[in-house]
């Protein structure tokens, strides 16, 4: 067993890293304190463009989009080295993880032309049109109807839990084209121009107070059938190949909270009852149980990392940090305010999740459901790892509009 | 990044996997459960054949391979419940001898010990309550060993132990290590009761039984805490293999048995358990393997990592354990089923080297003085401040 990189790789981390250290200090927002939303995505855009033009965008990808054509642990490297500056990339996370990779298995070559490079520079943003209000964990429930009208198709209903709707170009859109069908094979796919008349989108306010997501109203919405991905009614098979997208990422143990240190350190300042926190034996054995948790995920990443790097694929053995990672912010941050007592309530203006524990705590509920609630975990888990049967189901065989 | 078993280790861990399914499969462990013999002396005769009790020990003693031969070793002899005296010969006297002993005195046992001639324990307990902290009351006088260990796994069996006792009689006087020889007719044992009749206990009497210090072993309290650390981390990797037949066996049940008219392994609730089953023993394993690491490198990192495996193994082990009777039903709860092996053998193993509280407090003060040395050296912020920030 070793933690060394092969000599390939670590030339690829030598020459990330120098090209980091020159280029990424002036785009990192460390310090910067609160930015305007414009001003941010414009600092994400110039730093986006840069990455791209060097070949980092999606490292796997050719260069002719904007790739290197390397390897999956390549592009893991890369992003352990981008993880050491905190540079403003959340804006392309969703556009470059789901809608992009998409538009490269099922777009024409024409478009892939026009789409791909604009997007992966950052001068273009796309959004993934998904969940409806009655339609989440259950994707395949969606109502979005689409009639077919000559050689365009029509859209009408909601969406919801969008992510950075507000600033995208695009968007990728399952909507339902058949009712007569169960449901899983009405569905078609289909991408979308965000300023088309009949679209607006409204920000969610969430529990927590921050406005991330939001809602996506469809009124008479024209999309012409060109810009359908996969067959008609054939949309399910596109929304299963977005799963089978890349998986690996750089994993946060702290799930973005202040971290096991940080409560150590809250320990040894507050004190309880009998004394300092930090000699109370059950605030020991927390902090204990913590610590083997992270380091349990932090170990299991290397071993998936150790699979990457002999060229086996990750499965779905990598929903284990969304099953533990949530939870444990929740908890840990509903310990470390109780260890502050009265002013586990109480802040400066301006927290965030990283530097104080109830930000987290108000976060955690959203993050154990989006992207997969710790019951669909499970049963992915359950499923596809054990390989238990699927819950029974009602639905399968009965046409949607009957259900 | 090559965080795994090398292909010989791994070639090893399946040699011991097909041997320990053929000769150890859950009817000779009930032959030991049921009281036949206290352990299983022919297998434990085979494992000497086939080389493994020589995993480990200094080559030229015979010995071969290191942390990582043993670590996959242990994770089969867990998987198969092997009863054997496997942790305390292999994974504590051996290495204590080895750690701590005199040429002379490693010459002496360990080629006995890898021809499976030489049993050895590890005795150290004396009351009940904290495996590290407790005082000790047997004491060495004129070179003769006075007191009492209980309980001692493998004790009843046997042919060495090392023991700790204080140096002289006074109650001050230092803690050592010693070397007792057990087939002295001055040493009483008296098998006991235990909950995993599989890995037996007994309570030995020591009347002036003529004992040699090991080595010249001056650090006492380091050494035999870094000989703790090295067995719990290979104990992870047994509770690792155990845990993970639960789940298999869980599993494979929740697929056959039907209830409402579909396999209960269908209901969310079954699945869910599974999952957490799953979810748990992932942990253990990568905590497990950082032991192993930590354990093959003998550095600063041991005791942390170790602490971290045996406490992820445990919780994982005594989860599946108790979980996979939960699922099988009222047949899960009756002797005939071999449920209770594991639920029985996961809280042996899980108090061996003292109960999970005990290494929880463990690593929380590595991890203090962790943090705590760190904020000294960089000066960082305090967590107030950096929460006004």
């Amino acid at each position: 067993m070793d933690f060394n990189d092969t000599p390939e790789e670590a030339a690829l981390r030598a020459e990330v890293r120098a090209w980091l250290a020159e280029h990424a200090p002036a785009y990192d927002v460390r310090g910067a304190g609160e930015m305007p939303l414009a001003e941010g995505l414009a600092r994400g855009r110039r730093w986006q463009a840069l990455k791209a033009g060097r070949g980092y965008a999606k490292i796997t990808w050719p260069r002719e989009f904007c790739g290197l054509g390397g390897t999956p642990m390549q592009q893991v490297i890369y992003q352990q080295e981008e993880a050491k500056y905190r540079l403003p990339i959340d804006y392309f996370k969703v556009s470059l993880g789901i809608p992009i990779p998409i538009m490269r298995r099922f777009a024409t070559p024409e478009q892939q032309a026009r789409y791909l490079t604009p997007a992966l520079r950052g001068e273009e943003i796309w959004c993934q049109l998904f969940s409806e209000p009655a339609a989440g964990s259950d994707l395949a429930g969606i109502r979005l109807r689409a009639v077919r009208d000559g050689d365009h198709w029509v859209l009408n209903g909601q969406k919801i839990w969008t992510s950075w709707a507000q600033v995208s170009d695009f968007g990728v859109v399952i909507t339902r084209s058949n009712p007569d069908v169960p449901k899983h094979k009405g569905l078609t796919y289909l991408f979308v121009d965000m300023r088309t008349p009949g679209i607006e989108v409204r920000p969610i306010k969430q529990l927590s107070g921050g406005q991330e997501f939001s809602e996506v109203f469809f009124t008479d919405v024209r999309v012409p059938d060109s810009q359908r991905l996969g067959e008609i009614d054939g949309g399910w098979k596109v929304a299963l190949a977005t799963l089978m997208e890349e998986r690996f990422s750089v994993v946060d143990v702290t799930g973005g909270g202040p971290g096991l240190d940080a409560l150590i350190e809250l320990a040894c300042e507050v004190a309880l009852e009998h004394g300092p926190a930090i000699e109370d034996s059950d605030v020991r054995q927390r902090i204990a149980e913590w610590y083997v948790a992270e380091q349990g995920l932090r170990t299991n990443y290397y071993r998936m990392l150790t699979a990457l790097s002999k060229g086996e694929l990750p499965g779905p053995e990598g929903s284990i940090n969304k099953i533990a990672i949530p939870s444990k912010l929740q908890q840990q941050s509903r310990f470390a305010m109780d260890l502050m007592g009265p002013a586990g309530v109480a802040t400066a203006p301006g927290a965030r999740r990283s530097t104080h524990p109830f930000v987290g705590w108000l976060e955690a509920p959203g993050y154990r459901i989006a992207g997969g609630t710790d019951e669909i975990l499970r049963n992915i888990i359950a499923e596809q790892v054990l390989k238990l049967p699927g819950d029974v189901r009602t639905d399968k065989d009965v046409p949607f509009n009957k259900l | 990044m090559n965080f795994d078993f090398s292909d010989e280790q791994l070639m090893l861990r399946e040699q011991g996997r097909r041997f320990l399914s053929e000769r150890c499969d859950t009817r000779a462990v009930r032959r030991i459960l049921e009281g036949e013999q206290a352990y299983d002396a022919t297998l434990w005769t085979q494992m000497a054949e086939l080389g493994w009790l020589a995993i480990g020990l200094p080559e030229q003693h015979g010995g071969f391979g290191g942390a990582y031969e043993l670590c996959v070793l242990a994770e089969e002899l867990g998987r198969s419940l092997a009863p054997v005296p496997a942790a305390s010969t292999l994974y504590l006297a051996a290495r204590a001898l080895t750690r701590a002993g005199s040429d002379e005195q490693q010459g002496r046992w360990l080629p006995a010990v890898a021809a499976g001639r030489a049993i050895g324990a590890w005795a150290v307990h004396e009351r009940p309550g904290s495996q590290r902290r407790q005082p000790v009351g047997s004491f060495v006088s004129a070179g003769k060993l006075h007191g009492c260990k209980t309980p001692v796994a493998d004790g009843a069996f046997a042919d060495f132990a090392i023991v700790t006792a204080r140096a002289t009689a006074d109650a001050s006087a230092p803690v050592g290590l010693f070397i007792a020889d057990l087939r002295h007719d001055s040493v009483r044992r008296a098998a006991l009761g235990v909950v995993d009749p599989t890995r037996p206990c007994a309570t030995l009497e020591f009347h002036g039984t003529p004992v040699e210090s090991l080595g010249e072993t001056e650090q006492v309290a380091t050494v035999v805490d870094e000989l703790t650390d090295g067995a719990a981390a290979l104990l992870a990797f047994e509770q690792l293999g155990g845990a993970e037949v639960c789940l298999a066996m869980a599993r494979d049940f929740a697929l056959e048995r039907k209830a409402f008219g579909r396999v209960i392994g269908s209901f969310q609730a079954v699945k869910h358990r599974l999952a957490d089953m799953w979810v748990k023993i992932q942990l253990a394993r990568g905590n497990a393997y950082y032991a192993a690491w930590a354990l093959d490198a003998a550095g600063d990192e041991l005791p942390a990592a170790a602490a971290a495996a045996r406490i992820a193994s445990t919780d994982a082990y005594e989860f599946a354990s108790q979980e996979s009777i939960q699922i099988h039903g009222g047949m899960g709860y009756t002797w005939e089923a071999d449920c209770h092996l594991y639920y029985r053998r996961s809280r042996s193993l899980a108090l061996m080297l003292g109960a999970p509280r005990e290494w929880k407090e463990r690593l929380a003060a590595q991890l203090v003085q962790r943090v705590r040395g760190e904020t000294l050296r960089a000066v960082r912020p305090t967590a107030a401040q950096a929460q006004a920030v």
